[in-house]
């Protein structure tokens, strides 16, 4: 059980690339932290920074209380996760499970008893003496998350562990690990460049982009005042529409415009909040083609282009379409639905 | 596929089999030559038949070797033979392990450099450096001593560039799982590295036992010892006697051959097992 803490975490690797430009977090005990963020954004490189795989240019890294910038990754009580499992393929799964505590000096009957108290709890008993190559992707999966919390460290570290299952058995994993991390309260550091694994996962979302941390919150504090363009775009599916506030001004779109947030130049609409029908506070409204429409079961999406502009936007509704397509609808978004930012600076206006 | 023709199946095995003929003929005169009474073939026969005295020669060719042409006992050179060969073997092997484990794992200063250093002694085999390894073996005592015989051929880059590369397609995350397990250096070699060779070493081994055990040039030149006298030199040395006793030598030669089959035979299990079940 330890708190993180990283103070002005920074790496630059050998060839000059700023991989973390600077992090500040603190991740609570037993809390789990999900970093966010498009692919090469350095989630790895900050998630190896704090397993100790990764040396540390600048800044503090504390686990526990403890300054371990300069310990083994051994030696800082973590546990990781890989994308590729990373088993050992020569041993059997028990050996695979039992080889940190044979290094760490642990007594056999002791190896024994939790060796299989962690296979007892993924579910992984009958095979520990299977090798690798006999099991399959998800089962390699429990097989790397039992090597993980065998030795019941103070800090689990995750690194894109689901990516290479498929989708349905990603899903069945995520609610396993949440329940898991739940039941052991450890705290936890997540990677992935899934938004939906993101926040249906962490208790704080931390969203990082090239090195920096753009946004930290809770998932709803998040996908409901996202604090930057950024995170804007990113968080949610499908994504934000965003509409430069002159476009809308020269077609008039609404009384909505008038009440904006100074330095307001790009206005954010989740597509779930655009409606078919004029609500009875402020609002903006345009006329939109109708191009297609997307009947997804529970929610259906049109993709709707906006009078006179360029760019595609999406309607999330749970209607069906009110005209066919290539014609003509009005579309409404109410001022407290709007998400107000400033192009420059990329920041939140208000 | 292969297509199933009766006329290009018959032909294939009238080819290998041929082929097999051409290899298997040589190996059975020499048996059934060892297998004569003295004498039977300097006077110009060759038999294809056995002659009945193939376990007499034998066990003289064991016992007292050839004194006339100051051949020792075939068992002491087939030791010195074993010797010399399991020496190389396991030298090369573990040097080559570890250097190669040095140059892939370890990020030192100049580390490139020394790859291609070992690189380049590849162009560098013992008969091109013959006359200078003899004068370091020679001004340090060495001749007619087993270490003469194996140590100056043990260096070998080959071998190395074979682990190197080897090495070189095992995720990296494989080493990362490791230290974060607590295993340090050494035992990331011992737990994780050589078992995954396994394949790669014993294809190693039958390679280089049968090059340690077929030297020929580098024991001629160092040994004056008969006490140190390997059996391929040995026999070389039988054959320029005055009245060459040709089914002695033939069974010298049958014992000559025996040991790098067996390696071959007990060897195959591993790597046969190694490519059923790429592991990785
Ligand atoms: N070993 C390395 N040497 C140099 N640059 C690296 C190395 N590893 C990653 N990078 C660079 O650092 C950046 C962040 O990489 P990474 O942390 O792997 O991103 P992510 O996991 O978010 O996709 C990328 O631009 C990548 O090219
Ligand atoms: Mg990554």
């Amino acid at each position: 059980m330890a708190a993180i803490t990283l103070s002005g975490l920074a790496k630059t690797y050998a060839g000059g690339v700023a991989a973390v430009k600077g992090i500040d977090l603190h991740v609570d005990d037993g809390e789990l932290v999900v970093l966010v963020g498009p692919s090469g954004c350095g989630k790895s490189t900050l998630l190896r920074m704090v397993a100790g795989l990764e040396s540390i240019t600048e800044g503090a890294l504390s686990i526990g209380g403890r300054v371990v910038n300069k310990l083994e990754p051994a030696e800082r009580n973590i546990a990781m996760v890989f994308q590729n499992y990373a088993l050992y393929p020569h041993m059997t799964v028990y050996q695979n499970l039992a080889y940190g505590l044979k290094n760490r000096g642990v007594k056999k009957s002791d190896i024994d008893r939790q060796v299989r108290d962690a296979a007892r709890m993924l579910e992984i008993g009958p095979l520990l003496t299977r090798k690798p190559r006999k099991l399959s992707g998800g089962q390699r999966q429990r097989v790397a998350m039992g090597r993980a919390l065998v030795r019941d460290p103070a800090v689990f570290l995750f690194d894109e562990p689901l990516s290479n299952l498929d989708a349905k058995l990603r899903v069945q994993m995520r609610v396993e690990i949440k329940k898991l991390q739940r039941r052991l309260q450890t705290t936890s550091l997540y990677v992935t460049h899934d938004q939906l694994e993101a926040m249906t996962l962490g208790d704080r979302l931390v969203v990082l982009n090239e090195g920096r941390i753009e946004q930290v919150g809770t998932p709803m504090d998040i996908y409901r005042y996202p604090a930057t363009l950024f995170v804007a775009g990113f968080i949610g599916s499908p994504a934000m529409n965003l509409l430069p506030v002159d476009f809308l001004q020269a077609r008039n779109a609404g009384d909505a415009l008038d009440a904006l947030p100074p330095g307001t130049d790009i206005i954010g609409i989740r597509p779930d909040t655009i409606f078919l029908a004029p609500p009875a506070v402020p609002h903006l409204a345009c006329d939109a083609t109708l191009e297609l429409f997307e009947a997804a079961g529970a929610e259906n999406h049109l993709y709707v282009r906006l009078a006179g502009g360029e760019q595609a936007t999406v309607i999330r509704t749970g209607q069906q379409a009110p005209v066919a397509e290539g014609e003509i609808l009005r579309c409404y978004a109410p001022l407290e639905a709007l998400h107000c930012f400033n192009q420059a600076s990329g920041q939140r206006t208000g | 596929m292969v297509e199933h023709r009766p006329w290009a199946n018959l032909l294939s095995h009238g080819v290998l089999l041929i082929g097999v003929a051409l290899i298997m003929l040589p190996v059975y005169i020499a048996l059934m030559a060892a297998t004569q009474a003295p004498g039977e073939l300097l006077r110009g026969n060759m038999p294809l038949l056995p002659g009945g005295h193939g376990l007499e020669n034998m066990r003289q060719m064991w016992q007292s070797g050839i004194a006339s042409a100051s051949a020792p006992p075939a068992g002491r050179m087939l030791w010195n033979s074993f010797v010399m060969a399991m020496t190389i073997t396991l030298g090369k092997l573990g040097i080559s392990l570890l250097s190669a484990f040095a140059i892939v794992y370890f990020r030192f200063r100049l580390r490139l450099f020394f790859f291609w250093l070992i690189f380049i002694t590849l162009m560098l085999p013992v008969e091109v450096r013959i006359i200078p390894t003899f004068e370091v073996v020679a001004s340090l005592n060495m001749l007619n001593s087993f270490a003469g015989l194996s140590i100056p051929l043990i260096a070998s880059a080959t071998a190395t560039f074979l682990f190197r590369q080897f090495f070189m397609t095992i995720p990296e995350e494989m080493l990362e799982a490791a230290r974060v397990d607590g295993a340090g250096p050494l035992r990331f070699f011992k737990d994780i590295l050589l078992p995954l060779s396994i394949t790669n070493i014993a294809a190693l081994f039958v390679i280089l036992f049968i090059y340690g055990w077929n030297q020929y040039l580098w024991p001629l030149l160092i040994t004056t010892d008969p006490d140190y006298y390997t059996i391929v030199m040995g026999i070389q040395r039988m054959t320029s006697d005055e009245n060459p006793q040709w089914q002695l030598i033939m069974a010298a030669v049958t014992m000559a051959a025996l040991p790098p089959v067996l390696v071959v035979v007990f060897m195959q299990r591993l790597f046969i097992k190694g490519l059923t079940e790429t592991e990785k």
